[in-house]
This record gives C-alpha cells, sequence and structure tokens, in this order.
C-alpha cells in the first residue's frame, strides 16, 4: 500500500497547484474548526455545572429545619423545629441501606486565639463521616474519629488557610499544639484543605458530642447531611429524599405541607445538570455532524472541479499507460490528504483558539472550556473517511476518462 | 508491427450510425516510416486511436508485435500502450507542472521502474533530442519546436516497438517543422517504427511511405523519394 513513489507524485501535484488544495482543504479546516468551538464551549459549560457542586460529594443530602408556618396536631403555627440525635439513630434505623454516611452539623462561631493572634472563624460540630461528605482532604493528622465522638475530645482539626492566618506559612508542626477556642482551650490534630474556595479551608471542625456538651449540653443539632448509597441510582435517591421528608415530619409533627422540614437533595441538581448537559451535547453532536457532512458535501463539490480541470493531464497519464486504478487511488489519496492535513490543521487552530480564550469565557459561566483529544480524533477519522468517501465518486469518474477525448486538440 | 486485416469501425449518432472506417488493410512492417495523409474527416484520426489502443475496433483483426487485439480492458491497454507504444501528440501534452526531465520520465514511473534509473534514462532521452540544458525548466519555458521534442523524448523514453505521431507539426512554423521531422527522420534511421499522422504534404514527404486516406478507405500506399535515398 504505501508507494513512496506514488506519494512523491500526489505531494508534487498539491504543492504545484497550490489554490486547488487550499480551497479543497479549507471546507474541512473550518467544518473542524467550528465543531472543535462548539464542544469546547459546551465542554465549558457542563465544566461550570460541575464545578458548582465539586465542593461537595455529588450524592449528598441536608436536612433543615425551620419554624413551622401551619399549626399541626395541637401546636401552634410558629413551633421551632429541633433536630435531635435521636433523629439521626432514626434515619440510621429506618434507612441503614440507602445511607451510607451521616453526619449532624452544629454550627457555632468563636473567637479563636493562637499566641496573640486573634480571630473570628466558623467551628462545626460534626461526626467523622463528614469529611467524606464535604470532601474534605487531609494534608497533616487526621480528621474527627470516633474516639473523639465518644470521649467528647476536645480535639480540633482546622482549614489550611485558617491555619496560615493565625501560624503563619512556615512549615512548622503544629498538630498537638493547643489553640484557644472561645476561652476553651482545643488540641489541633489535623489540618485539611477542601476542592472548594476559600472560605472553606477558613473553617475548622469539632466532635459534634462535643459542642453539644459544651454549649449547651444537650442533644441538639442544625443539620444533619446524609450520603446517599450511589447503588440506589437517581431516582432512587430522590425517592428516598422525598419519603426521608416524609417520614422527618411525621416524626416531628410537622403537617405534611409544611416546609418546616426540607431535605435539599443533590441527586435533583444531578440530574437537571445531567439532562441539561446531555442535551446540549445532542444539539452540539447535531451541529457538528451537520458540519461535517457539509464538510464533505464541499470536498466532493471541489474535488469533482478538479477533476474537471485535470481531464487533460489525467487523459494524458493514462496515454502513457497509468492504468485507472492508478488514477482512482492518485485522486483519492489526494484527496484524504488534504482532508488529514486540513483537518489536523483545524484542530490545532480550534484547540489553539480554545486555549486563548479559555479562561476570559468564566464570567460567561464557561469553564475550562478544552475538548478531549479522543472526540477530536474520532473527528479527524471521520473526516479522513470523509475525505475517501468525497474522493470515490470524482476519482472514479477520472478513471473513466477516456485519453482521446482528454487529448484531442482544443 | 502492426498488421490491420479489413477493420471497421463506426460511431453510433443518434439513431444512425456514421460508418468511418470501412475496411482498412495495412501493413507496416518494423523500421518504417510511414505517414498517414487525408483531409479531415478521412478517419486518419480514428485509426490513429485504434492503432494506439486508445479506441477499440468493430470489425476485422488488428496485430500489434504479432499480437492480437481484442476486447482489452482499460488496465491491459494501459499496459500494452506503455509497453510498445510512444505517443506525440499535435498540442504537445506535456504536464504543465511538470519540469521537462519529469515529464519524461512519467511513462517510466508507470512502468515502476525506481526515481534514480528514471531521472538517468530520461536525462539521456534528452540530451538525444538535444535539450538536457533544458531538463529542470517547466513547459511554458519552453519554446513550441522544444515542447514538442520533449514529447518526443517522452516517447522514446519506454523503448517503445513503434512511435505514433498524431500532426506533431500541426501546431508549429515551418522551420521547426523541419528541425522536428528531422529528428524524427533521425529516430528512424535508429531503427524505430515511426507511424505519422498529417495533413501536411511537405511532411507526409518528408517520410518513406504515404498511406492515403479518403472516406474511410486506403486510396493509395506508395513509397516515396526519400526511400530511394535512402537504398
Amino acid at each position: 500500500m504505501f508507494d513512496f513513489d506514488r506519494w512523491r507524485e500526489i505531494f508534487q501535484s498539491i504543492s504545484k497547484n497550490k489554490l486547488r488544495s487550499i480551497m479543497s482543504g479549507f471546507t474541512v479546516a473550518f467544518a473542524i474548526i467550528l465543531f472543535t468551538l462548539l464542544f469546547g464551549v459546551v465542554n465549558g459549560l457542563s465544566n461550570s455545572f460541575m464545578s458548582n457542586f465539586q465542593d461537595d460529594a455529588m450524592n449528598t443530602m441536608f436536612v433543615r429545619v425551620w419554624k413551622t408556618s401551619k399549626p399541626y396536631k395541637g401546636y401552634q403555627a410558629g413551633r421551632q423545629i429541633q433536630l435531635k440525635n435521636e433523629h439521626v439513630d432514626f434515619i440510621l434505623d429506618k434507612y441503614g441501606y440507602e445511607t451510607d454516611q451521616i453526619s449532624p452539623r452544629i454550627y457555632n462561631n468563636f473567637v479563636v486565639s493562637y499566641k496573640g493572634k486573634t480571630d473570628s472563624y466558623q467551628i462545626t460540630g460534626v461526626a467523622p463521616d463528614h469529611k467524606d461528605l464535604e470532601k474534605t482532604l487531609m494534608i497533616q493528622g487526621r480528621y474527627i474519629d470516633k474516639i473523639d465522638i465518644d470521649n467528647k475530645e476536645k480535639s480540633i482539626v482546622i482549614g489550611k488557610l485558617m491555619k496560615e492566618d493565625l501560624m503563619g506559612k512556615k512549615n512548622i508542626d503544629i498538630i498537638g499544639s493547643y489553640l484557644n477556642v472561645g476561652g476553651i482551650a482545643y488540641q489541633i490534630v489535623g489540618i485539611f484543605t477542601d476542592e472548594g474556595d476559600d472560605r472553606e479551608s477558613r473553617k475548622a471542625y469539632i466532635p459534634y458530642t462535643t459542642a453539644q456538651m459544651v454549649y449547651g449540653n444537650n442533644d441538639h443539632m442544625d443539620q444533619i447531611n446524609i450520603g446517599y448509597n450511589e447503588d440506589l441510582g437517581i431516582d432512587g435517591a430522590i425517592s428516598y429524599g422525598l419519603e426521608l421528608e416524609r417520614e422527618l415530619k411525621k416524626v416531628l409533627d410537622i403537617h405534611p405541607e409544611d416546609n418546616a422540614l426540607f431535605v435539599r437533595n443533590m441527586a435533583e441538581a444531578n440530574r437537571n445538570i445531567s439532562t441539561f448537559t446531555g442535551a446540549l451535547y445532542v444539539i452540539v453532536l447535531f451541529i457538528g455532524l451537520g458540519t461535517l457532512f457539509a464538510g464533505i458535501i464541499g470536498i466532493s463539490n471541489i474535488m469533482i472541479f478538479v477533476v474537471k480541470e485535470r481531464t487533460k493531464e489525467l487523459g494524458i497519464r493514462k496515454a502513457l499507460g497509468a492504468s485507472p486504478n492508478s488514477i482512482r487511488m492518485m485522486v483519492i489519496q489526494e484527496s484524504v490528504f488534504i482532508t488529514s492535513i486540513a483537518g489536523y490543521l483545524g484542530l490545532l487552530i480550534g484547540a489553539w483558539i480554545l486555549e486563548s480564550i479559555g479562561d476570559t469565557l468564566e464570567t460567561y459561566f464557561i469553564k475550562d472550556p478544552s475538548v478531549e483529544t479522543k472526540v477530536v480524533v474520532v473527528a479527524t477519522i471521520v473526516l479522513v473517511f470523509a475525505g475517501t468517501i468525497a474522493g470515490y465518486l470524482p476519482a472514479s469518474r477520472a478513471a473513466r476518462i477516456k485519453p482521446i477525448v482528454a487529448l484531442r486538440a482544443d | 508491427m502492426i498488421k490491420l486485416v479489413d477493420l471497421h469501425k463506426s460511431y453510433p449518432i443518434g439513431n444512425d450510425k456514421l460508418h468511418v472506417l470501412k475496411g482498412i488493410n495495412l501493413h507496416i512492417r518494423e523500421g518504417e516510416f510511414v505517414s498517414i495523409m487525408g483531409s479531415s474527416g478521412s478517419g486518419k484520426s480514428t485509426l490513429l486511436n485504434i492503432v494506439g489502443l486508445l479506441d477499440s475496433h468493430d470489425e476485422g483483426e488488428y496485430y500489434l508485435n504479432g499480437l492480437k487485439i481484442e476486447g482489452l480492458n482499460e488496465k491491459k491497454a494501459a499496459n500494452l500502450r506503455n509497453k510498445f507504444l510512444g505517443f506525440v501528440f499535435q498540442s504537445f501534452n506535456l504536464i504543465s507542472y511538470k519540469t521537462a526531465l519529469e515529464n519524461v520520465s512519467l511513462p517510466l514511473y508507470y512502468q515502476g521502474m525506481n526515481r534514480r534509473e528514471r531521472t538517468e534514462r530520461a536525462l539521456q532521452y534528452l540530451e538525444k533530442v538535444g535539450l538536457k540544458e533544458w531538463a529542470n525548466h517547466l513547459p511554458n519555458e519552453l519554446s513550441g519546436g522544444q515542447k514538442q521534442r520533449v514529447a518526443i523524448a517522452r516517447a522514446l523514453v519506454t523503448k517503445p516497438k513503434v512511435v505514433l505521431a498524431d500532426e506533431p507539426t500541426g501546431a508549429l512554423d515551418s522551420v521547426t517543422t523541419d528541425s522536428v521531422m528531422e529528428l524524427l527522420t533521425e529516430i528512424n534511421n535508429e531503427g524505430m517504427t515511426v507511424f505519422v499522422i498529417t495533413h501536411e504534404e511537405d511532411v507526409a514527404e518528408s517520410t518513406k511511405r504515404i498511406v492515403r486516406l479518403k472516406d474511410g478507405m486506403i486510396i493509395s500506399d506508395v513509397l516515396t523519394s526519400q526511400t530511394e535515398k535512402a537504398v
């Protein structure tokens, strides 16, 4: 198949007829540029959606409570609903399979000081499961563990930026040191970072049992975070969320249509995002295929014109002993060569445009627009294939040229 | 070398048929220098196309180098053309984007010869037609006479059995016509069979045998004074 002389012949024919080659290549390059840009923009959009939720695990639900707005079962409206340890136990009892992780959240703000440096921070009481729910990454030490919970230890895990604020950027080992949190000394057991924004790593976590004991001596909590079992699938997770909301309302004597208790389910948001980006991809695929198709027609058209223009030359070649097959292969290989070079060029230009405008588009909700190499490679293969198809018809026409017709003195 | 027996050819025109060749009998031996004379419409171009395997005949027999020509497919025809025949055309038919050297070596490419050998052989033939210095020029940098010389070199480069020339001087002035005919004579003197189609008396006179064609039939077949000179 690989015939060095034939390629030399093809290369000469392409390079000596620049205008013609550029014309044929332009359509393809343009199609690929458009395709790359479109795909990149959609990728950017979908990246934006994803990153907005990246902070937390995707399989999360939050149970939150407010004051009631409807009287129910002898209770008046305006009653503050309170989540307690028993509700966590209730969820674990009833929905053990559906629930992968669970953690209370108790919010407090304290003035924290370390060796004379002072600032105010949000200190949240949590359970060990909270680490996975928040996608917290430990960079030093450990997270809150079961012993902390059981013994109501005064342990604290602090964010990377909080550490830098209080102790400077110097890499000193502060695990085991004590921190003054609102007048009580806590021992630092770990430092974490978070994929979310800076705010996330200016927080600190303590055992929820400690928080309950020290700041109220009760078993209250502000919120319950739940990580649902991913085996449920999105639909299963959504119905789990709805059922949980219904059941908790029963337990807490809340009117079924009262929003005093609400389960915010990321599965729903998840579904909306995947539906939306899915629809976008379909649209892009449709437009992309249309563009490619237009490209194919374009090449074919130009190749037909080219063959017509070359009738005489091809006739001469035949008179000198070229077989119809060698003429056909020459035209097809020219077409494929031009298509792949132009396709590749289009890809480079498209990728370059995406690269250079990439970050400036973030304000328009397009984050890191880029095209997977895989997608583009496939597109290029499709184009080479297209080049063959586009070249085939004109090539067969070329192969049928009769030398006598072509050589007739004009 | 070329033997035609009762050769017929007609072209369909609508429902009618145009009978172009009406039984041609012709025998050209190796080393002959023959011209076919005739006015336009006499069938001389059709005859050349058939002899040159660019077209097929309807009836009769055609032997090329002892091989009976019938039912050829395009590939076989191309192969035989490449092996046995060299073409020279009125309008030169050089490929415009190829240099003289590349034009001459093209038939060798279709023979599958390697590049070095091709170039060597092509250069040798360009030298033969006196254009070695012009090897790397494009056709549009050459004069009409030079172009025809390049075309002749291209026809000869495969060492064919027969050189077929279709009005080789039709686009040339009288001085270059003479020099081209001299070149063809020289080639013939080296033993090559040369078959020229022309409507110019002068050109025909410089060959060794003139076959006159009228309305698809041979009306005369004579040896010229050149033959006597040669003898």
